[in-house]
């Protein structure tokens, strides 16, 4: 392995992570935007709306992102939709992990028992009340390791925007390989810099979720 | 020895509640079907049922967790039955409390014993200070038997009578007038329950708070009600005070249900059976029943001639 090699390529990878990071931070958001929305939904059992997000959440879940990504970037341009490449990966990012985090909160949300509910209605709070002051707060502790799952998950999904021409860290690390063959060196960055990105987001989940476990049962 | 004066009106009047849930499109559950009682200020109206009989229905439909299919509910003067006003709900929700039959999962894991019991007043908005809320809920503390320090303390740190003490305290810090306690002492211990019962009945004489016990223990019941309602299957088959009903149970559904409770005498116990009773089989059609008066406040639904068999099996 070559240290030099390893430091001229450092910038270029420094660049992708930057939008790895970046594009992954939007598309989670939305993804929690989407699932919040979505979990609501299921657990209120809206009507039509309620049939509306199980085909979303199945016509998501069971396609890979790359399909996905294909159909966005490539399919959709045809019938006149044109989106830029980071948008597109945004949005894909953002469809596949709301079908996951809408399913990892619905079932935080129906792990409270619905006495909770009933007790906390008794004592007067009104039904808004009671979901934002009771039964979201502790669905939410309750779903903190599903959620980490799914941010990881997400986060190393990214790596198939390299595919619709994002210069992500697997985009830049194939081109280099392509470019000037020093395989071991870019594929050790890439790990790298992929441990980089997922590990803190891994030891921050843990964290997370033992605080929130003190505050949920204790024994 | 508290004394409860009949001739007055009754705080809470059930006419002919009916609570049915609509599973889907040909299947109706009619967990109440047409229950009429009244409980007067200071005292303790125990219902009494097996599993699935809807009692616990009936309290969630008096408190108004549930939109009550048909009938009247006259709480203080106040008809809760249909739609309320935003006065009446806010009324409502400070006189009548409920206690419920799981501790834990009726508290909030994430708050501390203190905003736990404290949650009503903050809605109400029924103190002026910290200081008055605080004192207010350490006084509430001290009366269900816990100690001031435990206002900061969370669910999980206590045992399950504790907990329930919580529960219980939760719901008396609004002094309301009616309290459901809708099983709240079956997921406890025998010698907790004894603990919790008792304590029920010092809060009863002392703040005159009338009670809606729901319950399947039937010696903890007798011991507890002034009056009792018997309930199956969404049927108020026989009501009277307690002695009444333990004393003379004219229904055989009643029979049979007392007829179940263990006696601690061995020597008995071992003689004692159980009458057996089955509506399916036994020709008892309750739709068909109408109130008919036994004596004093004992009534049981049935017909003329069921209640002819009933006397007649009773010999």
């Amino acid at each position: 392995m070559d240290v030099e090699v390893i430091k001229t390529y450092l910038p270029l990878y420094n660049e992708a992570i930057l939008l790895t990071v970046r594009l992954g931070w939007f598309g989670i958001l939305a993804a929690f935007g989407i699932g919040l929305l979505g979990s609501v939904i299921q657990y209120f059992r809206i009507p039509v709306l309620r049939k509306i997000a199980a085909v979303y959440i199945e016509v998501f879940r069971n396609t890979p992102l790359l399909v996905q990504l294909f159909f966005i970037y490539f399919a959709l341009p045809k019938i006149g939709i044109k989106i830029s490449a980071e948008s597109c990966g945004i949005l894909g990012l953002g469809l596949i992990g709301g079908a996951y985090m809408t399913e990892t909160l619905r079932s935080g949300l129906e792990s409270i028992d619905k006495i909770q509910h009933e007790s906390a209605l008794s004592l007067g709070m009104t039904k808004r009340q009671v979901f934002f002051y009771i039964i979201l707060p502790q669905a939410f502790s309750v779903s903190i390791p599903g959620i980490v799952a799914n941010l990881i998950f997400l986060l190393k999904e990214t790596s198939v925007f390299s595919t619709i021409s994002l210069m992500d860290l697997m985009f830049t690390s194939k081109d280099l390989i392509g470019m000037y063959a020093k395989t071991i060196e870019c594929l050790f960055l890439l790990v790298i810099y992929y441990l980089i990105m997922l590990l803190p987001v891994s030891v921050l989940g843990t964290i997370i979720e033992r605080r929130a476990r003190y505050a949920q049962f204790g024994d | 020895m508290r004394k409860i004066d009949y001739t007055k009106e009754p705080l809470l009047k059930v006419e002919d509640l009916k609570q049915h849930f609509k599973m889907n499109r040909n299947y109706t559950v009619k967990a109440v079907d047409g229950v009429s009682f009244s409980i007067w200020p200071g005292e303790t109206y125990g219902l009494v049922g097996e599993s699935g009989s809807g009692k616990s229905t009936v309290g969630r439909s008096v408190i108004r967790l549930y939109d009550p299919t048909d009938g009247k509910i006259i709480f203080d003067g106040d008809d809760i039955s249909g739609k309320m006003s935003r006065k009446t709900v806010e009324d409502l929700r400070v006189k009548m409390q409920m206690i419920f039959q799981d501790p834990m999962a009726s508290l909030n894991p994430r708050k501390n014993v203190g905003d736990i019991i404290g949650e009503g007043l903050d809605i109400h908005k029924s103190y002026k200070s910290r200081d008055e809320r605080t004192a207010k809920i350490k006084a509430i503390l001290k009366k269900v038997g816990l100690a001031e320090e435990h206002i900061s303390r969370y669910p999980h740190q206590f045992s399950g009578g504790q907990r329930q003490r919580v529960g219980i305290a939760r719901a008396l810090i609004m002094n309301p007038k009616l309290v459901i306690a809708d099983e709240c002492i079956s997921a406890l211990d025998v010698s907790i329950q004894a603990q919790v019962v008792n304590l029920m009945k010092d809060i009863q004489e002392e703040t005159g708070t009338a009670y809606l016990f729901i319950a399947h223990d039937l010696s903890m019941v007798k011991y507890i009600s002034d009056r009792i309602g018997v309930l199956h299957l969404g049927h108020l088959v026989e009501m009277g005070s307690k002695d009444e009903i333990f004393d003379n149970p004219v229904h055989p559904y009643t029979r049979s249900l007392l007829s179940a409770i263990p006696t601690p005498n061995p020597i008995a116990e071992k003689t004692r059976t159980a009458i057996p009773y089955d509506y399916a089989s036994s020709g008892i059609d309750y739709r068909k029943g109408t109130y008919h008066l036994i004596d004093g406040t004992h009534y049981v639904k049935c017909t003329d001639e069921e209640l002819k068999r009933f006397t007649e099996d009773k010999q």
